[in-house]
């Protein structure tokens, strides 16, 4: 069954890619990349790490998307269509991702996999330890350089969306 | 994978026993499935009627009372009017975005529903990251707002879901944070282990007594806010906007919407009985001893009041406009908010919990 489910989700990621690339209607193709990101989160539901799968939801569903359809709302009228590629830059395109996926296909077949033995799922709480842990293993230096990162960029954000006072 | 589907044992053995193993899961899949679509249907058909006789009852009017006795089958005839009635649409829209719209919507509610323990057994899915899986699956409905406003090629629509975008992706956030500061108190994200912790420790919103107090009022502004209702219906607001994101829907792509939103106020009530009135528990555990009382009863009793709560912002309050509406959010309720986060956190860390 959970090879089944897993063909499926990866024949959505497969199609979904394609049409959000090859689609002329910007609204669409975000539509379609909506749809990969949630068979990605299905990929995660599948392999029992449901934390990141409902993380690949929040961010991606709820934050990304939607932040990427609103500014289409904002500037894109529902009869525009967007120009088609030159054949030189899709060539270039296609090369890349042939390369990366050379890559990726390399990496997996040669990486050695063995199977997991006293398998326990992940809790929230583990996560939270790992992630603010300081001893052997743990994330916290990451975890506060992208909140620094994150805190840069909302003042920026503020900065620019502010603009100059009208006295001025 | 491993979905625990423990809504009744018996009837899981019984499949099991006559047919093979493969099949059986299936079967049971498909008879969950349409138990709580059932579900579905019947709490949105009845809220509907709800809401229209406690409209009716606040404005001394009675309410529908023609189609059954005191017009309980008027939502039921509603809904068969709506399934007959022709779908439009007008002209140069974005015909695939524009069906899908509705789907998104109504499934991000849907999918939402089988989470929550209706009682002991009664429940679909148990994952260990409960609460946070609501909040992710509901972070999707609103994709369905905006798609519908933006593919409708209609300008009211436009702005309703312009409006639905800013309200959701701001209230989210108190609606988060509030779970967050109760979540403190259980430890767990798991929806049948937090009410397993309100069974010895009496009901959440008691034992973290101020900040939870304080946690459940903000919850119920954002959470009113989520679902789109009055008083911040600004998306839908008839006398600006015809019927906001939806005015170009008719029929049953119509009735989505319309279900949707009863839904979703149905899963804010029930988080709101979870995180802070004990689910399915009795009030003082009157009932914890008898094993064959449905404690299915509870939740919907609670479920209900809190409904009632609701619809009656619905009928009070005028609607905000939108620079209000984002005032009180980002100047009122997020630092509100962050201050009882940490409050609340401080009363665990000196162990002052009932």
């Amino acid at each position: 069954m959970e090879t089944i489910l897993f063909y499926i989700l990866s024949a959505l990621i497969v199609v979904f890619s394609i049409a959000s690339v090859s689609s002329r209607k910007i609204l669409r193709a975000v539509t379609y990349l909506l749809f990969v990101l949630i068979a990605i989160s299905g990929i995660y539901f599948l392999v029992d790490y449901s934390f990141l799968g409902a993380v690949q939801l929040t961010v991606y569903g709820g934050g990304v998307i939607v932040l990427i359809i609103f500014s289409v709302l904002l500037v894109h009228h529902i009869e525009l269509e967007l120009e088609v590629t030159p054949i030189k830059r899709k060539i270039i395109a296609g090369l890349i991702s042939v390369v990366g996926l050379g890559i990726t296909l390399w990496a997996i077949y040669t990486f050695p996999f063995t199977n997991a033995t006293n398998y326990k799922s992940i809790e929230v709480a583990d996560i939270g330890r790992k992630l603010l842990g300081y001893g052997d293993g743990g994330f916290i230096l990451p975890f506060e350089v992208i909140s620094v990162l994150l805190l840069a960029v909302m003042v920026g954000a503020i900065v620019i969306a502010k603009g100059k006072k009208l006295n001025e | 994978m491993n979905i625990p589907l423990n809504i009744t044992k018996t009837i899981h053995d019984w499949l099991f026993s006559i047919m093979p193993e493969g099949v059986a899961t299936v079967t049971e899949w498909v008879i969950v499935a349409a138990a709580y679509l059932a579900l579905f249907a019947v709490a949105g058909l009845y809220l509907v009627l709800l809401e229209r006789k406690v409209a009716a009852w606040f404005q001394l009017r009675l309410g529908p009372n023609r189609v059954g006795p005191w017009g309980i089958f008027q939502t039921m005839a509603d809904a068969l009017k709506l399934v007959s009635k022709e779908l439009t649409s007008n002209a140069n829209i974005d015909k695939f975005l524009y069906n899908l719209a509705p789907y998104f919507v109504i499934l991000s509610s849907l999918i939402a529903i089988g989470v929550f323990p209706f009682s002991r057994q009664f429940q679909a899915l148990d994952i260990n990251i409960g609460i946070f899986f609501l909040f992710a699956v509901s972070s999707i409905g609103v994709i369905g707002i905006l798609l519908a406003g933006w593919s409708s090629n209609n300008k009211f629509a436009m702005i309703g879901a312009m409006r639905s975008g800013l309200q959701t992706i701001s209230y989210e956030l108190s609606v988060g944070l509030s779970m967050l500061t109760m979540v403190l108190l259980t430890g767990s994200l798991q929806l049948s282990e937090i009410i397993e912790v309100q069974r010895t420790g009496g009901w959440l919103i008691l034992q973290g007594h101020i900040p939870a107090i304080i946690a459940f009022m903000i919850f119920m502004i954002a959470g009113t806010a989520e679902t789109n209702r009055a008083p911040f219906d600004l998306v839908e607001a008839e006398s600006e906007l015809g019927a906001g994101f939806h005015t170009e829907y008719s029929g049953m792509k119509f009735a989505y919407f319309f279900l949707a939103e009863f839904i979703n106020m149905f899963i804010i009530a029930s988080i709101a009985v979870v995180l802070f009135f004990g689910g399915w528990l009795s009030p003082f555990g009157i009932t914890d001893d008898i094993t064959w009382f449905p404690e299915t009863i509870w939740f919907v009793i609670k479920v209900l009041g809190i409904i009632f709560l609701m619809m009656w912002f619905r009928w009070t309050f005028p609607r905000l406009r939108v620079d209000q509406l984002l005032t009180l959010e980002w100047k009122y309720l997020l630092p509100i908010n962050l201050v009882n986060l940490v409050l609340m956190a401080i009363i665990i860390w000196l162990n002052w919990t009932i």
